[in-house]
């Protein structure tokens, strides 16, 4: 406010909230009907797509993370890297050596 | 010595410039304020990510290990109230960005408003996840405590699992039913913990935004409680499909 070439805070109007709540409860209602089609090993798969949609919106919208500064986007960014990096290298670990030996 | 002490006074002095109240001498300006506890608390919330993390890889591993056993147990849950308590929670977080619109917009009776909003539902998923605790207890699906499983090597003799016409598993693969309960326990019991925390804080900011500690610009301690808030809401996205939805058809 004072200084105005400064990253300036951004207001997110409830128009924008209300569209946010309404896609999310929708994905809600589509998640739970998609785990009454039996799709087989796809049943996962398009639950966990869903839950991804649903988060993005979560940290973009109601986080403000795409009206944040770069340094929020970078944190956020390399935060899921790492957690998704962590969970290859153990998965990786498993399955190439106990797996079947437990 | 002397010397040295006067001209630090004296230059603290000169740097000492106007700012707002709320605005700490430390910093160039209210947006520096902003942005720097906003970077701490993303900070703050990659730990959780990472602590979260560690309950869903063990999940991963063992549900792929135990399978039978972890779709044999998902099946004990209830759908309907699984997604009564994702819409809550979903209009909490709703409800929570508003009251930091609410603040932004320095707007008293609205922020006091959705906070209030926002404590409700909070109760309100922790009141639908004690009947769901409470059905655990009397059906003996409390692992360590209270335990049997007869729902799984006898299916026929459980009503709730008629539906999907489960098989009888071997005594070895229904003990492992325990270990499912251990992670539904673990998973949604921390995810509980940190909705009584952030209602507690909810409840302390309600007091505050009262006395109009909120509406003078300084919305900061509101916008980080709202990550806070939608974290959770987050973890819960993905608690809600995986404990409940995933193993409706295995």
């Amino acid at each position: 406010m004072s200084e105005p070439n400064e990253h300036e805070h951004h207001i997110v109007s409830p128009m924008v909230y209300l569209t946010i709540v309404g896609a999310l409860l929708v994905g809600t209602a589509v998640t739970v009907w998609a785990s009454f089609i039996d799709m087989g090993p796809w049943n996962p798969v398009v639950a966990l797509a869903i839950a991804v949609v649903k988060a993005t919106l979560v940290v973009l919208f109601f986080m403000h993370v795409k009206y944040s500064t770069k340094l929020t986007k970078l944190t956020v960014i390399s935060g899921i890297f790492v957690f998704l990096g962590l969970i290859s290298m153990t998965l990786a670990d498993y399955i190439s050596r106990a797996w079947g030996r437990w | 010595m002397s010397d040295s002490t006067t001209t630090a006074h004296g230059a603290l002095a000169e740097s000492h410039h106007e700012h707002p109240p709320y605005q700490r001498h430390h910093f160039e300006s209210v947006e520096q304020q902003f942005d720097t506890t906003n970077f701490a608390m993303w900070l703050f919330l990659l730990t959780e990510v990472m602590f979260f993390g560690g309950l869903f890889t063990a999940y991963l591993i063992l549900r792929n290990w135990y399978y039978p056993a972890f779709v044999a147990g998902s099946h004990q849950l209830n759908i309907g109230w699984g997604t009564a308590n994702t819409a809550v929670l979903i209009t909490s977080s709703f409800t929570m960005a508003m009251a930091v619109w609410n603040a932004e917009m320095k707007r008293k009776g609205g922020l006091v408003l959705c906070l209030v909003l926002t404590f409700i539902l909070g109760l309100g998923f922790l009141g639908i996840k004690t009947i769901e605790y409470h059905e655990k207890w009397e059906k003996h699906h409390i692992p360590g405590i209270r335990y049997s499983v007869k729902s799984f090597v006898n299916p026929a003799s459980d009503p709730d699992i008629a539906q999907y016409g489960d098989k009888p598993l071997a005594p070895d693969m229904a003990a492992k039913t325990e270990l499912y309960f251990f992670l539904y326990f673990a998973m949604t019991g921390m995810h509980a913990l940190h909705m009584i925390i952030g209602i507690a804080i909810l409840g302390y900011m309600i007091y505050r935004a009262r006395n109009d500690a909120y509406t003078t610009g300084h919305v900061t301690f509101v916008e980080n409680f709202g990550l806070y808030w939608h974290f959770v809401d987050i973890i819960w996205i993905f608690l809600f499909p995986l404990l409940y939805l995933i193993s409706r058809h295995q």
